[in-house]
């Protein structure tokens, strides 16, 4: 392949359109390589944020013909087509210019999600003993590196924009991360139920389709917090068991 | 928009689905031809009350306490319990709610409304009640186990019975191990034997249960696939040799 063209979004909040670039392609490009192309030689004034190009940093999220992907790990021919190539800004937040797209309503969820309570230190220099077998089920959670792709796919905010009742994906792995761990003594089961808004997930899965950690969001953080939640919410037997014997999902 | 054929999924979904519900609603109906010497369909497993040699209550006709206005089958008494526990299971619903509803009918596609209440208010907060129908599940795995297990059973020329191989009997065992590989993978189950718990270590049984199941749950959407493929082709096997239409050939 030697050149190819991109159909890149340009615009702001008020407005924007897709311009059309012909960009030269040496073996081995990445989308974020023809961005950059784009950029140097043709459109100067082309916003795009990225850092390490390495599919760790999780900055240059985009929506590559029409699918949430890293534009640093998406090989230009796995995408090439027929047609040009689209790129456009990830369309669940707001624009701030081209590519580049405000994603800073996912911190402020992240911060008011409740932080762990360890329970008592276990040595006097005040750390625990934990098995291994036990940390590594949150630890998967810890390879997300808030790209907010599965924020972008997931439907209740990208089509129905409920910003406001629902934390997404990205959040409920945090939230798992944290009710999973195994010294955390915090119940962020009224949390997930109410103000973080877990019911309005329908399990689509699109969230760890788009995953470039290939973390099982559904599966393993979104469905056992679901089933938490069943337990103490909708279950009316578990409720009467743990009401008689006193039972807690913690420890 | 998405420039792949990302319509093929939900149309593949509907169809296939759409397929099942139609053949299993009419195989349910007919309350004849579901059962051939030692198989019985598992569309009637546990046949309950019915004229079969297989029958928990071996009866003519239709139970006193049945509604006379209401058609009778023996799959009426069952199918309940698996419909139940398919529609409410987590991969199923996924699955359902893009081919059907559609929302979304593929992920980043658009979804066709505004309104959106997700699995908090009725309907769909009832599908948070998956739990409740996997004992039924767990129980017809246990009959459809013994029909398996009498799949391989057969009329001995002097009376009683003898061991013997059959199509059938691949047919109903292959059955049974599907349906129980998806069973056993239920995300409800994962959570119930130990995923409920943050701490699995020093807790032997609950913690190699909890494997046994993510190890299942991980491939949760190929044996529903399959099992419910499988269910149905242990149907069409039976009803056509009880038909005379195929032959169950006996290989000893």
């Amino acid at each position: 392949m030697k050149s190819a063209t991109f159909k890149v979004w340009r615009g702001d909040r008020e407005a924007g359109d897709f311009q059309t670039y012909e960009v030269e392609l040496e073996p081995g490009y990445v989308v974020l390589d023809a961005i950059h192309k784009i950029q140097a030689e043709q459109a100067n004034d082309l916003a795009c944020r990225w850092n390490c190009k390495a599919g760790k940093c999780g900055s240059c999220s985009a929506e590559i013909n029409g699918s949430p992907r890293l534009m640093c790990m998406t090989r230009v021919e796995d995408v090439a087509g027929n047609g040009p190539i689209t790129v456009e800004p990830m369309r669940t937040f707001p624009v701030i210019k081209d590519l580049v797209t405000d994603v800073s309503w996912n911190y402020e969820v992240k911060a008011s999600i409740q932080k762990m309570t360890p329970r008592e230190p276990d040595f006097e220099d005040g750390s625990w003993k934990m098995h291994q077998y036990d940390v590594e089920r949150p630890q998967e959670f810890r390879k997300c590196i808030e790209c907010f792709l599965c924020q972008n796919v997931c439907h209740v905010l990208r089509d129905h924009q409920m910003h406001g009742e629902f934390a997404g994906p990205r959040h409920f792995v945090f939230a798992a991360q944290a009710e999973m761990n195994p010294i955390d003594l915090t119940d962020r089961i009224p949390q997930l139920r109410e103000e973080l808004g877990i019911g309005y997930c329908n399990i689509t899965k699109c969230c760890t389709k788009v995953c470039p950690e290939s973390i099982t969001i559904t599966d393993n953080a979104i469905i056992p917090l679901k089933e938490r939640v069943v337990d103490r919410s909708y279950d009316p037997l578990t409720k009467l068991v743990r009401r008689i014997f006193g039972r807690s999902d913690k420890g | 928009m998405r420039k792949d054929a990302w319509w093929i999924q939900p149309l593949f979904v509907f169809s296939v689905f759409t397929a099942f519900v139609v053949y299993s609603t009419w195989a349910a109906f007919q309350g004849a031809f579901y059962w051939h010497e030692n198989l019985l369909s598992p569309f009637y497993s546990p046949e309950i009350w019915g004229a079969s040699e297989h029958a928990l209550w071996q009866r003519t006709g239709t139970p006193g306490w049945w509604p006379g206005f209401l058609p009778y089958s023996p799959a009426f008494l069952i199918l309940w319990a698996p419909v139940s526990f398919r529609l409410t299971c987590y991969y199923y619903r996924g699955a359902y709610y893009k081919a059907y509803w559609p929302g979304p009918p593929s992920c980043s596609v658009g979804v066709p409304r505004e309104a959106y209440i997700g699995e908090r208010k009725f309907p769909l907060i009832v599908q948070n009640l998956h739990r409740y129908a996997l004992p039924f599940a767990l129980l017809l795995l246990v009959f459809l186990t013994i029909d398996a297990w009498n799949s391989f059973r057969f009329d001995a020329a002097g009376g009683g019975k003898e061991f013997g191989l059959s199509v059938g009997s691949f047919v109903l065992t292959l059955n049974v191990v599907f349906l129980s590989a998806y069973t056993f993978g239920c995300h409800s189950l994962r959570h119930l034997v130990g995923g409920g718990m943050d701490v699995l270590s020093g807790r032997p049984v609950r913690r190699k249960a909890y494997e046994c199941v993510s190890c299942l749950n991980a491939r949760h959407m190929a044996f529903a696939w399959t099992s419910l493929l499988w269910v149905a082709f242990s149907d069409i096997y039976v009803r056509l040799c009880a038909m005379d239409v195929w032959t169950n050939v006996r290989f000893f």
